[in-house]
């Protein structure tokens, strides 16, 4: 009777979209929006950094050749900015990896209201950098903020103090993105071998002994990818320094090509100040997915 | 049934479409986001009750002012009709074609008679003493001062000052009796500070700040018919002028790093300073109890003179240009024509704008509408402005960060600071063929 009923029934259609229908209507306009929207402006501005464009004038452009890299790498207002972007990539990732770690494996043990706790620690990112900025603003006000109330700290200048004002950023960045590492941290502890904690238990190592040989190895590549992540985002930095401060000692790479380009109109140098950056970040980058690569090879 | 429904749907499309040519024309302003502009947007709506156009203000933060707007004229987008730009706009906006030149308008309607001198000279002339106008001065304003007049006519503070100084506690005529007065004030164990100044160096705060010293010091940021710096802007009296910045800034408040208009009038609505030095167009919120509680306490000088009896100000305030790119610049030269009447310029300050219109300023109504209309009036025939050169940005951001560092962290030297500006400066003016 079975066999029968299913002899009589219709022949069976693929289900779901076709190849030539995923690749109409998903791929293609991906690749037309990328090229339109990420390439082509990426090529045209490789263009104009060779040259002396000013978006604002009407004069016509002339060839430069490397002119403009020659002019940015010799400037030192530039070489200022990108030391100060190099000390506030090294001091908020460093924090936001410390913290970021630190309370992934203070939840990845059982305590009560375990999810909602994680939820709530995870807010900082879901806001927006403006936001944050203008709400540290006011939590760093020396008249009547409340981090100089609670610590009593007086009329201390988080923000006016050049020499402080860079650790005041960066601490409002660990704030908010200190809870991404602990997402991706608590992702890889979860999946560490619960038997190897046994085996180590059984031949009496050290806590100590067990993090570093057992946790932090196994940890690593996925703590490595969060890192690669907090590193291009930190460089490329911009709102939260840009709300905060507008100290010379606060002024990342981000604000010093936002002016150039936007303030000053200087087009073409701005151009050649994008590639610059652009070759660092992913110089940067390529030596973490190398490292990334090795350790994962362990 | 259908057939009827669909002779409906047709007769109603045909009605809408033959409505649109009816519908009035419109015309956009582009401004900054501050409290003039909702002035003049109550002005506008006034032409459009007369006329049937309908005109809107559209306006943006001042922080993104600027940068929307050469956006937009670099597309040479049509998105704006008129344009309320910075006066150091105006080289770079003429000489990239982005405003219409009204000179022959200016000409005809007789505007250098007809508006305050210095309006024209710097809202609207370019280059200067060229004859040539591309904007009708339409906001005036510049740097002057508010106080606390309760705190200045207390007779306990004036007998301890008198007692200390030497002369009477009343609103400073200089600079070193400002500078008296704030150190008088400056209590931090009381929360009480002697001075607001601008020392915000996203824009042109810091800068019009310390205009303000060194125009009363005697100095000057160069001469703006050959470029010449070295010697001017590093001068004694412009070193001694930006000494008595930093010193100044040395009684504001805590965390006065990074503060403009809106932090400048906090300082006195939250009883925070003695004297802050702001733009007379936010005044008004000082005179209204709805956004000061002082309001009745408080009361406003213009910028004191320097050493030398030298009393000038930093310019504000804006003029109305034409942009170029706009498809309705017919219509927008009607506006215009409207808006320089004297009627609708003694409006426009009835409302609350600073008209440029020299009648209007003159005229008794105005100087006794409000406390601070008479300083206003004076101030506006004592202003220097900023160079106008299409590279003023350069030029502003290369003097923040040369200044900001002294003035807000005693980095260096004033001299060191200026004497490196001028070097700035004159390549800056090298590499656009300013000098040789």
């Amino acid at each position: 009777m079975a066999t029968n009923t299913l002899a009589s029934s219709p022949p069976v259609r693929s289900r779901g979209l076709s190849d030539l229908a995923i690749r109409n209507l998903f791929i293609i306009p991906t690749i037309v929006f990328l090229i339109v929207f990420n390439i082509f402006p990426l090529i045209y501005s490789l263009g104009y950094s060779f040259t002396d464009f000013r978006a604002s004038v009407n004069e016509p452009v002339k060839f430069v050749g490397l002119e403009n890299y020659r002019t940015l790498l010799s400037d030192e207002f530039i070489w200022r900015n990108f030391t100060i972007t190099a000390k506030y990539v090294l001091i908020s990732v460093t924090g936001q990896v410390v913290v970021g770690f630190g309370v992934a494996m203070l939840l990845n043990r059982p305590i009560p209201y375990k999810g909602l706790l994680t939820t709530l620690l995870l807010l900082p990112m879901m806001l927006s950098m403006a936001v944050v900025g203008l709400f540290w603003k006011l939590l760093y006000d020396p008249s009547f903020g409340i981090i100089n109330y609670a610590f009593g700290l007086g009329t201390f200048e988080w923000l006016s103090d050049p020499n402080v004002a860079l650790y005041a950023i960066a601490l409002a960045d660990i704030w908010m993105w200190a809870p991404f590492v602990m997402l991706l941290s608590l992702a890889g502890l979860s999946a560490v071998p619960k038997h190897l904690y046994e085996a180590a238990a059984i031949d009496r190592a050290s806590p100590i002994y067990t993090f570093f040989r057992i946790t932090l190895p196994l940890v690593a590549p996925i703590l490595m990818i969060a890192i690669i992540f907090r590193t291009m985002e930190a460089f490329k930095t911009f709102d939260i320094a840009y709300i905060l401060a507008s100290q010379p000692t606060t002024e990342v790479i981000s604000i010093r090509l936002y002016k150039m380009a936007f303030q000053e109109w200087q087009t073409g140098l701005s151009c050649a100040f994008a590639y610059i950056v652009l070759i660092m970040v992913l110089a940067i980058t390529n030596i973490y997915v190398k490292y990334l690569n090795k350790v994962k090879e362990r | 049934m259908k057939r009827h429904f669909a002779g409906l749907m047709a007769g109603t499309a045909l009605a809408t479409l033959s409505a649109l040519p009816a519908a009035s024309q419109e015309l956009t302003i582009f401004w900054a986001e501050w409290d003039p502009a909702n002035y003049l947007q109550e002005l506008v709506n006034e032409y459009e009750a007369e006329t049937g156009v309908t005109v809107t203000v559209e306006t943006t933060p001042w922080s993104d002012f600027q940068t929307k707007a050469f956006t937009e004229f670099n597309a040479k987008g049509s998105a704006y009709d008129m344009v309320v730009g910075d006066s150091q706009w105006i080289g770079a906006a003429s000489e990239a074609g982005h405003y219409v030149d009204l000179t022959e308008f200016f000409n005809k309607n007789n505007l250098t008679e007809v508006m305050a001198p210095a309006t024209v000279k710097y809202y609207a002339e370019y280059p200067s003493n060229s004859g040539k106008y591309w904007s009708i001065p339409a906001e005036g304003d510049a740097v002057g001062w508010s106080y606390r007049k309760d705190w200045f006519e207390d007779p306990a503070e004036m007998e301890a000052f008198k007692a200390k100084y030497g002369y009477d506690l009343a609103p400073p005529t200089t600079w070193a009796q400002m500078r008296d007065i704030a150190e008088f004030f400056h209590r931090p164990d009381q929360g009480r500070y002697g001075i607001a100044i601008y020392t915000d160096n996203s824009y042109d705060a810091l800068v019009m700040g310390v205009e303000n010293a060194i125009f009363s010091y005697g100095g000057d940021l160069g001469n703006y018919e050959t470029y010449q710096v070295d010697g001017i802007i590093n001068s004694p009296e412009n070193v001694a002028a930006l000494e008595m910045y930093r010193e100044l800034y040395g009684f504001t408040p805590p965390g006065w790093a990074k503060t403009f208009f809106v932090e400048n009038n906090q300082a006195i609505t939250e009883n925070l300073a003695a004297m802050s030095m702001n733009y007379f167009a936010f005044f008004p919120a000082l005179v209204n109890e709805a956004s000061n509680p002082n309001a009745k306490v408080t009361g406003f000088f213009a910028n004191p003179a320097g050493p030398t009896g030298a009393q000038f100000a930093a310019l504000g305030g804006q003029g109305i240009s034409v942009v170029s790119y706009s498809e309705n610049q017919e219509e927008a030269m009607k506006f215009l024509e409207w808006f320089i009447k004297d009627e609708t310029q003694k409006r426009w300050a009835e409302l609350g704008g600073y008209t440029a219109s020299a009648k209007v300023l003159e005229s008794p109504e105005f100087q006794n509408a409000t406390p601070y209309n008479k300083a206003f009036y004076e101030t506006m025939f004592k202003v220097k402005d900023f160079w106008a050169t299409p590279e003023y940005a350069e030029l502003l951001i290369q003097m923040n960060q040369r200044l900001y560092p002294y003035v807000t962290a005693g980095e260096g030297t004033a001299k060191e600071a200026l004497d490196a500006l001028a070097s700035d400066w004159n390549e800056t003016f090298k590499k656009y063929g300013r000098v040789q």
